[in-house]
């Protein structure tokens, strides 16, 4: 079983970047069912989380609500992230979130980027914005990212809409890459504290180097 | 078990008044507290160690000093002083003489700090933090507990037949806490040396310290000094206290809702939820504190910040005068009722040589 969690930044209800969402976590689960393979997947809004992340920020530690959906995240195989542009960016709680999120707590993690906005003109926050934060994060981002303008919700003139085009094409990249990875690395939980090396060890790697 | 007080020696606005206080007054009114901290029966005073507005307290041998002339019976302490930044044999220095001057009533919590430039104004990085504190502590070590010293290091220029003085009162140097509130390397220290480990657990959740003092716990059976249960531990806290609960809330919040470290930020409700900040009546202080105990185990020193957020002195010194009627001889016996003789009732250092049992 994949575990997927998908974390969209839209505010509206329904929201546009919840619709790309979607979109992209059925495309994923219909190309995983092609190799038989099931997926849960876990949607979170940040909307939800917004006072919290805020209180995370300011305190230094995530409110319960917060922490499990953090859990979530770090826990899943994959992720699926869509935020709308704001102010020619990622929205600032998309960035919140991850701020509150240890920095090395998504390594190796396979993600596919999507983001949706008012017009097609800011297509490229995807490749100049978003894509930097999830290499800074060493997670593996699958080489399609999707954008959706307004535009794309219609009915396309083809056969098959654009928009459904690239989700297919990105959800395939993800699955091939779930494939590819033979064991899922065990990543620690966000807040656990690893044990020190020794005191004498500690002490030998100041003094090694210095003689 | 040693209840006291510590404080971050903060100069902060007072929101009722608009007024913020001087310097001055801010020592003047640490002098006032500790010697309340002895009036109504606590047993310890420690302050801070800042370099940077709006703290005062940059010069804690000083404070204690003073304090430790109008005091007889409190032990005078640290929360923290910075093993990073300030020279061990300083401190060696420091804490020796003020041990002769207080006749021992003194102790020290060793701390990696918490303001970045820090480092650079005392011309250290601050990513050889966790460096800088093995080696200047074990360098403090052996300072106190041999009379001549050679030694070389990557941080400090060398030692050739050094000797620091004074030498500890009787030959026994300070007792020394190791406090961290995330780094595991600091427990392991504390734990190889026998140390204390004092945990400031006042704002993050519980669950983040129990992990910390575990590792501490655990290294501490590990090289000999005693069981897990054994290790001395001790804890921050804060609270806000009167008779009723719902007048501790309504006159703490406008200090909470405008506090640098906590205001603008979580509610004051959900941060009592999640840290050890108690405002309510004195026997809601009592069970917080007493959940402690239920968290971390057995441990044997407990210190609450009280003078924060821009507290004016009147309202501190009333705080403490409450918690000496109603809330000190409860903690002191339920505590002694629940603590099972083999485990020590306050700071020792363990006699067993260090790394003897280390393997």
């Amino acid at each position: 079983m994949t575990k997927v969690a998908v974390i969209t930044a839209g505010l509206g209800v329904p929201s546009s970047s919840r619709m790309l969402a979607d979109q992209l976590s059925d495309a994923l689960r219909t190309e995983l069912s092609l190799s038989g393979q099931d997926a849960t997947v876990d949607v979170l809004e940040l909307r939800n989380y917004a006072v919290d992340i805020a209180q995370h920020l300011v305190s230094g530690f995530a409110p319960p609500a917060l922490a499990a959906a953090i859990q979530s995240v770090t826990d899943a195989d994959a992720l699926i992230v869509v935020s709308p542009v704001f102010t020619g960016s990622y929205s600032g709680l998309f960035k919140s979130f991850f701020d509150v999120i240890d920095n090395t707590a998504l390594e190796g993690m396979p993600v596919l980027m999507g983001a949706t906005g008012g017009s097609a003109r800011h297509a490229l926050v995807l490749e100049h914005a978003m894509r930097p934060l999830f290499t800074y994060l060493r997670t593996r981002v699958v080489p399609t990212a999707v954008y959706a303008a307004p535009q794309d919700w219609g009915v396309g003139e083809d056969d098959e809409p654009a928009l459904e085009q690239r989700a297919r094409r990105a959800a395939r990249e993800l699955a091939a890459m779930l494939a590819g990875r033979s064991v899922t690395p065990a990543r620690p939980a966000n807040d656990r504290i690893e044990p020190s090396a020794p005191f004498e060890d500690l002490l030998a790697r100041i003094q090694a180097p210095a003689s | 078990m040693e209840i006291g007080v510590f404080t971050v020696s903060d100069v902060t606005r007072n929101p009722l008044t608009g007024e913020t206080p001087t310097e001055g007054e801010r020592i003047k009114a640490a002098v006032a507290i500790a010697k309340k901290v002895e009036e109504i029966g606590m047993d310890v005073y420690a302050t801070g160690e800042h370099h940077n507005p709006p703290f005062y307290a940059s010069s804690p041998t000083t404070i204690l000093g003073y304090i430790a002339a109008q005091t007889e019976r409190i032990t005078l302490s640290t929360s923290t002083t910075l093993i990073t930044t300030n020279d061990p044999v300083k401190i060696a220095e420091d804490f020796a003489t003020l041990q002769h001057l207080a006749d021992g009533r003194v102790d020290l919590i060793l701390g990696r700090g918490n303001t970045a430039p820090v480092y650079p104004w005392f011309g250290k990085n601050q990513q050889d933090s966790v460096e800088l504190t093995i080696e200047n502590y074990n360098l403090l070590r052996q300072l106190w507990d041999n009379d001549v010293v050679n030694w070389d290091g990557k941080y400090r220029t060398p030692l050739r037949n050094f000797t620091s003085t004074p030498r500890p009162l009787g030959g026994v140097p300070p007792f020394v806490w190791h406090g961290s509130i995330r780094t595991p390397e600091v427990a392991e220290i504390a734990a190889y040396f026998g140390d204390g480990f004092f945990a400031n657990n006042i704002f993050w959740p519980k669950e983040h310290y129990q992990q910390l003092i575990g590792l501490y716990r655990e290294r501490y059976a590990h090289y000999g000094h005693g069981t897990a249960d054994q290790a001395i531990v001790g804890l921050g806290g804060q609270f806000f206290m009167a008779r009723k609960s719902q007048d501790a809330v309504r006159e703490f919040r406008p200090f909470f809702d405008n506090a640098p470290v906590y205001g603008h930020g979580p509610t004051m409700e959900s941060f009592m939820d999640q840290t050890p900040l108690t405002v309510g009546s004195p026997q809601e202080v009592i069970e917080k504190t007493l959940s402690f105990q239920e968290f971390f185990g057995d441990y044997q020193r407990q210190l609450f910040l009280i003078d924060h957020a821009g507290l004016p002195l009147k309202t501190v010194l009333n705080q403490l005068d409450l918690f000496g009627e109603l809330v000190l001889p409860e903690l002191r016996a339920e505590f002694a009722k629940r603590r099972p003789a083999h485990v020590p009732d306050g700071p020792v250092r363990a006699t067993q040589k260090v790394g003897a049992a280390a393997g």
